[in-house]
């Protein structure tokens, strides 16, 4: 989900990297006050820990494989900000080293996977915790969040490269979503199955109440919440409004939309019905995942929480 | 094995011997000019190559580089296809997809990270992030290293089962890294102080 260098535009590279930027300045900003200087060390050890977790090849089948995004895991792990800070450091490293994203795009996949999908997902996961407490809180919540940070990346790299003029929104959005809502599960598969592993060899690393990084604060959800927003009202909302076009369907109902003035266009308008009706498919197929992914989160996490764990709150 | 993450970094040359703040400037006007107009692919092109020749890096680890980074560019360059005039446009990203990538490629592999760090740290960025940069940098080898002799451990350990055992011990192998991984970081805290860190 890097996005190379040369795909996005002035505006959107500018935005994006004010928009990381803040949200970096919020992350570093909270950890100084709140991060036990003990604990600095290993935010940058969390950083090679994502690297190295990245490069191990989970088998798919078909001799296809998939890999650890970590967004939501080193939230659940460490807590928001210090997500942000380990994210975009790992980020900034695959750039400058290994030319995996690009240099003027860094803002954009720092926005996209640090903060909205370790910020956001963290959000998600905590909210999630507030319907099932405990360790099975905890593997639903970061199974639902990890698959809901994978699609909102998807969301927003779709919504930087149409804004960029560099495909088109009906064809970039079914495209990058359809994709990841499959590649959501792979993600909250392995979430869970390495919270599982650590919560059976050492569950005190898991507090979902006191992160090592520190939890959300009440400014910071302001922060972070603006930013998080600015990012969708700039990216994604000037697509959100064309789909079904409510204007059209009121003047319709109201029998007035025969008057309008519609003279070259019908046949235009016809022969775009399969683009336009492609991104509407896509949000409803998003949607009816969203409540799918809830509920298997659920199922799972009955299944899959350690009874040890369990036991011992 | 040994993983090296930019084994170029370090031999002498000319463009080895630029200082990091001039390097990351011009890669940087670079890309811009790249991204912003077309008309600046010829020159770019002309001055990038020139720096590789330059740089004694062996141009077939440079295009071995672009090969294998070059797929995740065209994954996205092809849904430019589809538009009005979806052909010019998929060229155009096309070629300046590339020209980036070898930009920011000849960067890493004519600069030492570790002079990048201390640019960032003269131009004042947070002593935090360029702390953490540094750590990950320094223990990214490590780690890596650590999660292969682990994986191979398992391996030679475990009958080969379906997929759903392979994802499970391969989230041991994950889940464990980060409990070493947060062991590490004490021991690196406790050796850090040893030395008069604060």
């Amino acid at each position: 989900m890097h996005i190379p260098d040369g795909f996005l535009d002035g505006r959107t590279m500018v935005a994006t990297a004010a928009l990381s930027a803040g949200g970096l300045a919020l992350a570093l900003r909270q950890l100084k006050r709140r991060l036990p200087r003990r604990r600095v060390p290993l935010m940058g050890l969390a950083a090679a820990f994502v690297f190295a977790a990245q490069i191990l090849n989970f088998p798919i089948a078909g001799g296809t494989s998939g890999h650890l995004l970590g967004s939501v895991l080193i939230a659940v792990l460490l807590g928001p900000s210090a997500a942000v800070l380990v994210l975009a450091t790992v980020l900034i490293v695959q750039c400058l080293m290994f030319a995996d994203g690009g240099l003027l795009a860094l803002g954009a996949n720092i926005f996209n996977m640090g903060i909205v999908g370790g910020v956001g997902g963290y959000a998600i996961y905590r909210c999630v915790q507030r319907l099932a407490r405990g360790p099975r809180g905890v593997i639903m919540g970061a199974a639902f969040a990890a698959w809901c940070s994978a699609v909102m990346a998807a969301v927003l790299v779709a919504g930087e490269l149409a804004i960029s003029g560099t495909a088109q929104w009906a064809v970039v959005f079914p495209a990058m979503v359809n994709v990841h809502l499959l590649i959501g599960l792979g993600e909250a598969a392995i979430t869970v199955l390495v919270i599982v592993a650590i919560q059976h060899t050492q569950p005190e690393l898991i507090d979902p109440s006191a992160p090592a990084g520190g939890a959300l604060s009440r400014r910071q959800i302001l922060g972070y919440g603006l930013l998080i927003s600015l990012g969708l009202a700039l990216f994604v909302s000037p697509f959100a409004c064309t789909w079904p076009d409510g204007l059209e369907k009121v003047a319709g109902a109201l029998g007035f939309a025969n008057r309008a003035v519609r003279a070259p266009a019908p046949l235009a308008n016809y022969r775009l019905s399969w683009i336009k009706s492609a991104p509407l498919g896509t949000s409803l197929a998003g949607a009816a995942g969203t409540v799918l992914v809830f509920i298997l989160a659920f199922f799972v996490a009955r299944v899959v929480t350690p009874r040890r764990a369990n036991d011992s709150r | 094995m040994a993983f090296s993450l930019d084994p170029h970094s370090r031999i002498d040359s000319p463009v080895h011997r630029i200082p990091a703040a001039a390097k990351l400037i011009a890669a940087l006007g670079i890309l811009v000019a790249t991204v912003s107009t077309p008309r600046a692919f010829v020159p770019v092109a002309c001055v990038l190559l020139a720096t590789a020749a330059l740089s004694r890096i062996p141009p077939l680890f440079l295009l071995r580089r672009l090969i294998i980074l070059e797929p995740l560019a065209l994954g996205v360059a092809i849904l430019a296809l589809f538009q009005p005039d979806g052909g010019r446009i998929f060229a155009r990203i096309v070629v300046r997809a590339t020209l980036c990538l070898l930009t920011v490629i000849l960067l890493s592999n004519t600069t030492p990270f570790a002079e990048l760090l201390r640019v960032f740290r003269r131009a004042r960025v947070p002593a935090l992030l360029v702390t953490t940069l540094a750590l990950m940098y320094r223990y990214l080898a490590v780690l890596v290293e650590e999660s292969e002799r682990m994986r191979r451990a398992r391996a030679c350990r475990t009958f080969s089962g379906g997929s759903g055992r392979a994802w499970k011990s391969l989230a041991a192998v994950v889940g464990r890294l980060f409990v070493r991984a947060t062991e590490r970081a004490d021991r690196i805290h406790a050796a850090m102080c040893a030395r008069g860190w604060k």
